[in-house]
């Protein structure tokens, strides 16, 4: 075949268009903030044969980029041990183990067709509210078994030959504490994969099927091409890099995350083989979670690699099936974000060895998911579920970003107006962490302070978060940012959990507090070669105590706020002795 | 003739500034451009009409699309701010709602333009229920202000969380500001946007805070430059919602100019295309680095109720919704590892430029496939900086980062440019119009600015338009829409509650009572309006759903009801996504309101061209122009003497001072009535 170039370049911004308005459509209509704000939510086109990704929305989160392969896979796989797949079928499930991430995320798998014929697939992923399980809202860093996490539902038909399965949705709704919920996020998933089915079918109609499938072919294959040209620019060799999780909820013991990267020619191996087997806790994840998080990594080093299947053509992994980078049912999965932001940051700091101009440090490394439930005076129950942002991580060309989502996710946070007007809470404080950017020659970028106090009779409370013992490390020589803290106040003052930044169901009382200082990201470079001006910058604006300029970076400054140059000189010279 | 007669359209761009002059005694019109007066964009301003009018003294109006907001806010030159804000939350700005500037790579950064230093808080907390948990202590607030005053600030924003269920704290605190404060630099959040969301608030807040000295002391020397000459009119100003406020508001609310001269383009399209029978079109102005396109259904100008002017510069009030894709006439082209052809969103901006300026650029851009093609006349470049083009060095550039890497003649290289371009464009217009559910083969594209011209004809048939129509003078259009632009003002209130709780004839009194006081701002501007028009809205939703809809209001004359009210979202909802949700209760966020003094209508038909001529008695050559894979000779016609009917067949160039226009083979142009041409696909 030969589709010309220039075709092929309007081709891709048109499958892209359609991507990006069932995202928009998706989150336009939901009901459940993690998707409408926090655009928890994925959708895309994929490979009537095998599932590959051949198009993902460039709005959406970005690991579902590389996880919703498997999960049209799964539908493929299970359909062809039924009877076939066919027009107006829809399938839903969320079973984490054949198809990526946890039981919160629902996928839902629509074949297109075109004159009888099965021409790809479109799918839509989003993170409902609840599913069920222990835990409002679905984190439950004590669950040791996935049923302990909600419910779980394999691939079945919620629409058979057009005919919608009302029986499927009362199971669903049966199993949430937030069936409203549910039900207005799975109409707007309807809603997004029928206007991408009208979309294509227009597209399919303007250029012919030949076309657009050859298009898409090859869209695949200069994928694969374009990745390989980015590794062979790589120096070939092998590089090392392990970092750890505090624990897994369950035993206080870290757990390590080792990737040896080897990159020959142009290709690459990334050999996850010396990481922690299978844990108790839900910080397991699947093998398919592990290949998505390695392509999130990749596409933020190398920005302009496209979000297709053929990009990992190049790539080999080796992920241990007795690891925790690949577990079966009934593994429990629930906390996957922390798993695979440890990932992204080893596959980060590796690449810092070979090519430290295109890497960043590690941003703050955890979600922090808080969940608050309680019941209102007349009995209603709500459930407060948000995630925490944290600082990036620095660079070669600058300070990591104040306050910012994490790598997996474009999440916004909800303002705090909308939580407070919405749930039995105040705000004590919203502000920026001094001093938890990882010193540099670039400063990691700032976490943040989150203070909440509950305004009603009672409510308990679960967090699950990470990089309370592991800070987020520094890159080429930067040091490590300040380390998430958590406390919740109880009758005879604070208190800190005993697993940290994990803890399930402690009851918080009218008036109480709970405080999140959130990790900054890692700092770049040698802190001794930063300049002292920029340290003294830091300091006048309350990024950075005196304290932490002198300790960290050398650089002395007086009681009056000024620079003490001939202090920091030698203090300096001293420390670079040293 | 004696008593004002004038009313005078003023569109400062970067480099011109345009005047458009309507004598409504005679109905006559004139236009002039002069260049821009940097540093002090009022001097040109005076210049330009002085051109033109001898007595300033007859100019009844003066109506003026400003960018000084927004160059402002792009260059971070506005006045040194302080924020005054609630205990625990003087970092607001800075967070931002935990965004980053790109999906992909963490690379970004972000400098918010009050500096830490300058955001200092106070004591005090209101409830989100409104109730007042910590009244504000007047005193800390004056020590504060006199303390941001004394170490330079210029503005201050005073800030409090939940200010919009309940804003006496915030007020107390304005009036103790006030009170200390050297200027009248003080903005209260809620009184720029008493609407829920804090960063929002804030972001608005303080931008106009920041704009406040800058704006206001332009618009004090431009009234002293008017008044001088004897000018003795009013000024108005366009906002970014496309209507026009008053000199005096704009000095109050200066944030509301952001997207003033975008809006004013905007606006002088709607009124040409309706004049000239089309209701629904997308405009589309192609500039450097850019391509700008508006929806107008109806008549009516698309407005969104927020926009970033830079990553994490929010401004939340109405504007013209305008979609931009990095797709202009200086987007760089080139060939990626994969093979694949980009083009975009790198531009080579105006300077150096495209490669066929001859200012050192070697990356071929879309002005240089253009060139290439035989669409640009290079001796007779657009503008008047440049006097010719150099199309050899254009050719070589195409040829060696675009034919040869995809092995293709030069020709097809640059019309794969082209066509790629043009696809971005579809792709923009497409979002507008397709995903908002709008029918495009019922909208006709409008042209302005300098560049569009020559891309809308392949826009037809990419994206199955009806028609294009390119407006006389497509380089004065802003200038034009100064003039017949409404007078407008937008007020929003949040209110939060349950349709079930909420008293709906009491809320239908005090919208009504709103739109009074607003009305009464109207009336004090002393300008005529041929009519007054209200709009009521409610943004809506399920319970429990965190994005709205905006629901249109109509009050009943007996008064408000819960049922009137639950119709209209019905309505509304299902239009947005289909199904309606049962049982779920409804809640009502904000309230909006917007009064609107309708300007009376100018007659377009001032613009028709008198003792024009036939098509080719205008004709003053040919020029072979590339299109669809083969030369074609292309008759090149002068535009502006073409009289009304006249009709040309594609391929064919027109030119004019300020654009050339490009009709593809299978298209014809026809002038209408009031000078626009028409282009439609052949046979039509």
């Amino acid at each position: 075949m030969a589709v010309d170039a220039v075709t092929l370049a309007i081709m891709k911004g048109r499958l892209e268009q359609i991507a990006d308005e069932m995202d928009a459509t998706l989150f336009r209509s939901a009901f459940n903030p993690i998707i409408a704000e926090a655009h928890d939510a994925s959708h895309g086109i994929y490979d009537a044969v095998t599932g590959d990704t051949l198009v993902q929305g460039k709005s959406g989160l970005p690991v579902f980029v590389g996880v919703m392969a498997f999960a049209v896979k799964a539908v493929i796989d299970k359909a062809a041990e039924r009877d076939g797949v066919h027009e107006g079928d829809v399938w839903i499930f969320n079973d984490p183990y054949d198809g990526g991430t946890h039981l919160s995320d629902f996928r839902l798998v629509k074949p297109v067709f075109r004159d009888g014929k099965l021409f790809c697939y479109l799918a839509s992923v989003g993170h409902w509210h609840d599913v069920g399980g222990n835990v409002p809202g679905n984190y439950n860093p004590a669950a040791t078994e996935c049923f302990q996490e909600g419910m779980l539902i394999p691939p079945v038909k919620l629409f058979d030959r057009g005919q919608f399965r009302q029986d499927i949705v009362d199971i669903l709704s049966a199993n949430s504490r937030l069936p409203n919920s549910l039900y207005g996020d799975l109409n707007g998933q309807l809603n997004a994969l029928e206007l991408g089915e009208k979309r294509m079918a227009s597209l399919l109609d303007d250029y012919g099927d030949g076309v657009v499938a050859d298009c898409l072919a090859e869209l695949k294959r200069r994928a694969a091409q374009m990745m390989r040209s980015q590794i062979a620019g790589l120096p070939s060799g092998t590089v090392s890099a392990e970092d750890y999780l505090d624990n897994d909820g369950i035993v206080d013991a870290p757990l390590k995350i080792a990737l040896d990267l080897t990159i020959d020619g142009d290709r690459m191996v990334m050999d996850f083989s010396r990481s922690s087997p299978a844990c108790a806790g839900p910080v397991n994840i699947s093998r398919s979670t592990t290949v998505a998080a390695c392509y999130v990594a990749l596409k933020h080093i190398f920005g302009d690699v496209p979000a297709n299947a053929g990009v990992l053509e190049p790539v080999e992994f080796r992920i241990d099936d007795a690891s925790l980078l690949a577990v079966k049912a009934p593994k429990p999965v629930g906390g996957y974000t922390e798993t695979i932001l440890r990932l992204i940051d080893v596959v980060f700091q590796a690449v810092a060895q070979i090519a430290p101009a295109a890497a960043m440090a590690p941003a703050y490394g955890t979600i922090n998911a808080l969940s608050l439930a309680g019941h209102r005076g007349d009995g209603r129950r709500w459930v407060m579920f948000s995630f925490f942002g944290g600082g990036h991580g620095a660079h070669a060309s600058g300070d990591g970003l104040n306050h910012g989502n994490a790598p997996i996710s474009t999440a916004t946070i909800p303002p705090l107006e909308i939580l407070e007007a919405a749930y039995p809470v105040r705000f004590t404080e919203w502000a920026l962490r001094p001093d938890s950017g990882g010193p540099g020659e670039y400063r990691g970028g700032l976490g943040a302070v989150y203070e909440i106090a509950l305004l009603e009779e009672q409510a308990d409370v679960f967090l699950f978060g990470e990089r309370g013992k592991y800070p987020p490390p520094g890159i080429v020589g930067g040091g490590a940012a300040a380390p998430n803290r958590f406390h919740f106040e109880q009758r005879d003052g604070l208190h800190e959990p005993p697993m940290l930044s994990k803890m399930v169901g402690i009851q918080i009382d009218k008036g109480q507090k709970l405080r999140l200082e959130t990790p900054g990201g890692g700092g770049y470079g040698d802190p001794l070669s930063r300049t002292a001006e920029s340290v003294l910058r830091d300091c006048r604006l309350g990024y950075v105590s005196r304290q932490q300029a002198e300790a960290a970076f050398g650089v002395v400054i007086a009681e009056d706020g000024s620079l003490d140059e001939t202090a920091t000189v030698s203090l300096r010279r001293r420390e670079a002795a040293q | 003739m004696t008593g004002p007669a004038y009313v005078i359209g003023v569109d400062v761009g970067g480099t011109f500034t345009d005047v458009f002059i309507l004598d409504e005694a005679s109905g006559r019109v004139e236009t002039a451009k002069v260049p821009s007066t940097r540093g002090d964009q009022s001097r040109g301003f005076v210049e330009g009409i002085g051109r033109q009018v001898e007595d300033f003294g007859r100019i009844k109006t003066v109506v003026h699309g400003t960018t000084v907001g927004t160059n402002a806010l792009l260059e971070r030159k506005g006045a040194r701010t302080g924020i005054i804000t609630t205990e625990g939350f003087r970092d607001v700005l800075e967070m931002r709602r935990r965004d980053r500037p790109t999906t992909w790579g963490l690379k970004g950064s972000f400098a918010p333009v009050v500096a830490r230093t300058d955001r200092v808080e106070v004591v005090e907390r209101i409830l989100a229920d409104g109730s007042v948990l910590q009244p504000v202590a007047e005193k800390d607030v004056r020590d504060r202000a006199v303390a941001l005053a004394e170490s330079g600030c210029e503005a201050v924003c005073v800030f409090f969380i939940n200010g919009y269920a309940n804003n006496q704290n915030e007020m107390s605190a304005v009036e103790a500001v006030r009170s200390v404060w050297p200027n009248a630099y003080v903005t209260a959040a809620t009184e720029i946007l008493p609407e829920i969301r804090e960063f929002e608030r804030l972001s608005t807040a303080t931008l106009n805070a920041y704009l406040q000295p800058v704006v206001s002391s332009y618009l004090d020397r431009l009234e002293t430059g008017l008044h001088s000459k004897g000018f003795q009119g009013d000024i108005l100003i366009v906002q970014s919602n496309g209507g026009v406020m008053s000199v005096d508001t704009a000095k109050c609310y200066p944030v509301r100019t952001a997207l003033s001269g975008p809006a004013a383009g905007v606006i002088a399209a709607t009124a040409i295309a309706k004049a000239a029978g089309f209701d629904n079109i997308i405009t589309c102005d192609m500039g450097g680095t850019s391509f700008d396109v508006s929806l107008v259904a109806g008549g009516e100008a698309a407005l969104a109720a927020q926009t970033a002017i830079d990553f994490g510069m929010v401004v939340r009030t109405p504007m013209i919704e305008i979609t931009t894709i990095g797709a202009g006439g200086g987007s760089i082209a080139s060939v990626d590892k994969s093979g694949l052809l980009q083009v975009g969103p790198e531009s080579a901006g105006s300077d150096p430029g495209p490669v066929c300026y001859g200012l050192g650029s070697e990356r071929p851009t879309v002005t240089d496939a253009n060139l290439v093609l035989g669409r640009i006349n290079p001796d007779r470049p657009i503008g008047g900086k440049l006097d010719r083009l150099d199309v050899e060095a254009a050719r070589q550039a195409i040829e060696k980062h675009i034919a040869r890497p995809l092995n293709l003649t030069v020709e097809e290289a640059a019309e794969a440019v082209l066509r790629l371009a043009n696809a971005k464009m579809a792709g923009a217009i497409r979002l507008v119009s397709i995903e908002k559910g709008h029918d495009p083969a019922t909208f006709a594209a409008m042209p302005f600015g300098g560049g569009g011209a020559l891309h809308t004809g392949a826009l037809i048939k990419e994206v199955g338009l009806g028609s294009a129509l390119v407006p006389r003078f497509p380089g004065v259009t802003s200038a034009l829409g100064c003039v017949v632009a409404d007078m407008r003002h937008d007020r929003v209130q949040t209110v939060n509650r349950l349709l079930d709780e909420v008293d709906a004839p009491a809320l239908g009194r005090e919208m009504t009572a709103v739109a009074d006081q607003t009305e009464a701002l109207l009336a004090g501007a002393g300008v005529d309006f041929a009519g007054v028009d209200r709009v009521f809205e409610l943004d809506m939703l399920y319970l429990g759903q965190t994005h709205t809809v905006s629901v249109a209001i109509e009050i009943p004359a007996g008064g408000l009801t819960a049922d009137v009210i639950r119709a209209a979202f019905e309505e509304a909802y299902r239009e947005a996504y289909g199904r309606l949700l049962e049982g779920i209760a409804m809640r009502i966020m904000n309230y909006r309101i917007a009064v609107v003094g309708r300007r009376p209508r100018l007659d377009m038909a001032v613009f028709a061209p008198s003792g024009g001529k036939a098509a080719e008695a205008c004709r003053t050559g040919t020029r072979k122009v590339y299109a669809a894979g083969r030369y074609h000779e292309a008759g090149v016609f002068e535009r502006l003497d073409l009289g009304v009917g006249a009709v040309l067949a594609g391929p064919a160039l027109l030119e004019q001072p300020d654009t050339t226009i490009f009709v593809d083979p299978g298209l014809q142009a026809e002038v209408d009535a009031f000078g626009n041409l028409v282009i439609t696909a052949s046979g039509n």
